[in-house]
């Protein structure tokens, strides 16, 4: 076959892209690239979420929670732990940096995805609202609890991270996460994924365990999740357990429903677009020309997200790129109606 | 040899309700056997115990010898034994071919270097897949639809596709809950045709439950009558069609009985 390697040219690409444009990244006026970071790593929050939710029709409210985990872990090893590396590297180099900003994300992700099958397991045998529920809890668990823990400044924040994030690591990760779930998807656990989220018992009855596929799911989101929280944490190089809410988890079920559920590019766009928005919106609170009405709304984020989401539901329920039906958006599970003829007994 | 499938004094209950009880029942390899009763009689709690959707109260279930009673229905479909859903259960996302294709997961390798590093095995997996899947959906002339997603479908297609995922998972015996349900009777000739064309070919058992006696009496080789949970006959069709307490279940006691009862 031809196109067996375009998957991984297009990530050498993104990942060659990224490189070239962190080399100007001294150009950038430094609030454009932290919004240009903001960016990558929303994508990455959002597609990782989209594997929970849109692919295995898990509805998981806990992101911000596993994000967290993995913006405190990352964090305290790189400020606290790193030491004993820079020495036995010789010192701070590009080199060294490299390596302790990377064991320090990869430690996050790991420690997130720890939490993902400590979550994923119990909640296993719970669907739709329930597990919702659960995993809302999950994440004020984990905020509550870093707010009480001293080691990483409770609801003082944590504050003195390097700032080791950069384009170049924002975009690789966000290219990274982005092939490893479409390479899943396109293979014998996308079938997995999509058959837990459109009929479980029939999945079990052909012999698709629907455990393994969940937690994978769990483990996998809760990974890039983390990961993407050490990238935050060494963006604005302060963290406070507040700012992993679950309003924080909301944002990034929005930007999964706007792409669309089960669609990869799309969810990265609507990353990109709701990000943007967000943005924008705190100049539009800032112009004094306008209707003291509008730039009161425009200064909480929250109305605009939710007018947007309403729009969204009325007019484009599949999300902006959806391209399933209706009825599979997410985790609804129906049967097709029977097309002509007499009834038939449903359940 | 012992038989294919064997349920020994199954009971199964739902609080104070009891839905099967004390059912001894028997499938040999090759068989095609008949499950019938009137609505409410537990014939799919039979198949849900069977295919571990529910665990029976009491009572042994084995397959091949093995007991499997209790395991997970993921399980018990590896060990050979394979469903269709009274109401279709397909998977409405997908296509035909890949409602077929996800049936095939039992039989792969999953190791997660395959999928991501796509490696040359994973390429010659999924087309060795691709192939059977194919001739598959052809074999039953579902290939022409492939593409399509699976509630495009007609009725009657739809039953056959969740007949030929089950076969995807290649089984030892094929459970099939009301398959004529909703069919006019063109379709319950041509789905009469095709179950015993699927049993020929594959080579299977068939344990059957419907509602429909033209069919059961077509195809089955044997026939059990359960009512409210009790097996009340068995034998061949014409044997069961002829008991008394087959005909008081379905049609009601004879007049001269109940005028007795009532004096």
């Amino acid at each position: 076959m031809k196109h067996r390697h375009t998957k991984q040219l297009a990530l050498a690409g993104a990942l060659i892209v990224a490189f070239i444009g962190s080399q100007f990244a001294g150009h950038i006026n430094p609030y454009y690239l932290q919004v240009i970071l903001f960016i990558g790593i929303n994508i990455t929050l959002a597609t990782s979420l989209n594997l929970i939710n849109g692919y295995t029709g898990q509805f998981s409210l806990g992101h911000a929670g596993f994000m967290a985990i993995g913006a405190y872990a990352s964090a305290f090893l790189s400020t606290e732990k790193s030491a004993g590396v820079f020495a036995a590297l010789g010192g701070v180099s590009a080199f060294s940096i490299f390596v302790v900003f990377a064991g320090a994300l990869l430690a996050g992700g790991i420690a997130a995805a720890i939490a993902g099958l400590i979550v994923g397991v119990p909640s296993l045998r719970l669907k739709g609202d329930y597990l919702a529920i659960v995993t809302l809890g999950f994440g004020e668990i984990i905020r509550v609890l870093i707010q009480n823990t001293d080691a990483v400044g409770g609801p003082r924040g944590y504050s003195g991270i390097s700032g080791y994030t950069t384009l170049f690591w924002t975009y690789a990760v966000a290219a990274l996460t982005i092939y490893v779930i479409l390479s899943m998807v396109d293979s014998t656990y996308g079938r997995g994924f999509l058959t837990v989220r459109d009929d479980e018992i029939a999945a079990e009855a052909v012999g698709i365990n629907t455990t393994r596929y969940k937690v994978t799911a769990f483990v996998l989101g809760a990974f890039f999740a983390g990961v993407a929280g050490g990238l935050y944490a060494h963006t604005t190089t302060y963290i406070n357990p507040s700012g992993f809410d679950f309003q924080l988890s909301i944002q990034i079920v929005i930007m999964v429903i706007l792409g669309g559920m089960g669609s990869t590019v799309g969810v990265a766009f609507a990353a990109v677009l709701l990000t943007l928005l967000l943005e924008y919106l705190r100049f539009v609170a800032g112009y004094e020309w306008l209707p003291d009405l509008v730039r009161r709304i425009a200064s909480n984020r929250m109305i605009i997200f939710s007018l947007v989401l309403i729009a969204l539901m009325l007019l484009r329920p599949q999300g902006l790129f959806g391209a399933l039906p209706r009825t599979g958006a997410g985790r609804v599970r129906t049967t097709p109606k029977p097309e002509p003829g007499p009834t038939i007994n449903t359940r | 040899m012992p038989a294919l499938l064997e349920l020994n004094q199954c009971t199964v209950q739902f609080g104070g309700l009891t839905a099967v009880s004390k059912l001894d029942l028997q499938v040999g390899e090759n068989d095609l056997v008949g499950l019938i009763g009137p609505n409410g009689a537990g014939k799919t709690t039979v198949f849900n115990i069977i295919t571990g959707v529910y665990r029976p109260t009491s009572g042994s279930i084995a397959f091949e010898g093995k007991p499997i009673a209790g395991l997970k229905p993921n399980v018990i479909a590896g060990r050979g034994v394979a469903r269709t859903f009274q109401n279709i259960r397909l998977f409405p996302t997908l296509t035909v071919f890949d409602n077929v294709r996800a049936a095939f997961n039992l039989r792969l390798k999953h190791r997660l270097a395959h999928a991501l590093l796509r490696i040359p095995e994973f390429y010659r997996e999924e087309a060795d897949v691709a192939r059977q899947v194919r001739e598959l959906l052809d074999i039953f002339d579902l290939g022409r639809f492939a593409d399509l997603r699976c509630g495009n479908l007609s009725y009657g297609d739809q039953r056959r596709l969740e007949i030929v995922r089950a076969l995807a998972t290649k089984p030892e015996l094929l459970l099939l809950d009301e398959p004529a349900a909703g069919m006019n009777p063109r379709e319950k000739e041509q789905l009469m045709e095709l179950i015993k064309f699927v049993k020929k070919k594959f080579e299977i058992a068939v344990l059957l439950v419907e509602h429909d006696m033209k069919v059961v009496m077509g195809i089955c080789e044997r026939v059990t009558v359960l009512d409210y949970g009790v097996k009340i006959a068995e034998g061949s069709p014409t044997q069961v069609q002829a008991d008394p307490k087959v005909q008081e279940a379905y049609l009601g006691e004879p007049a001269k009985k109940a005028e007795e009862r009532n004096a």
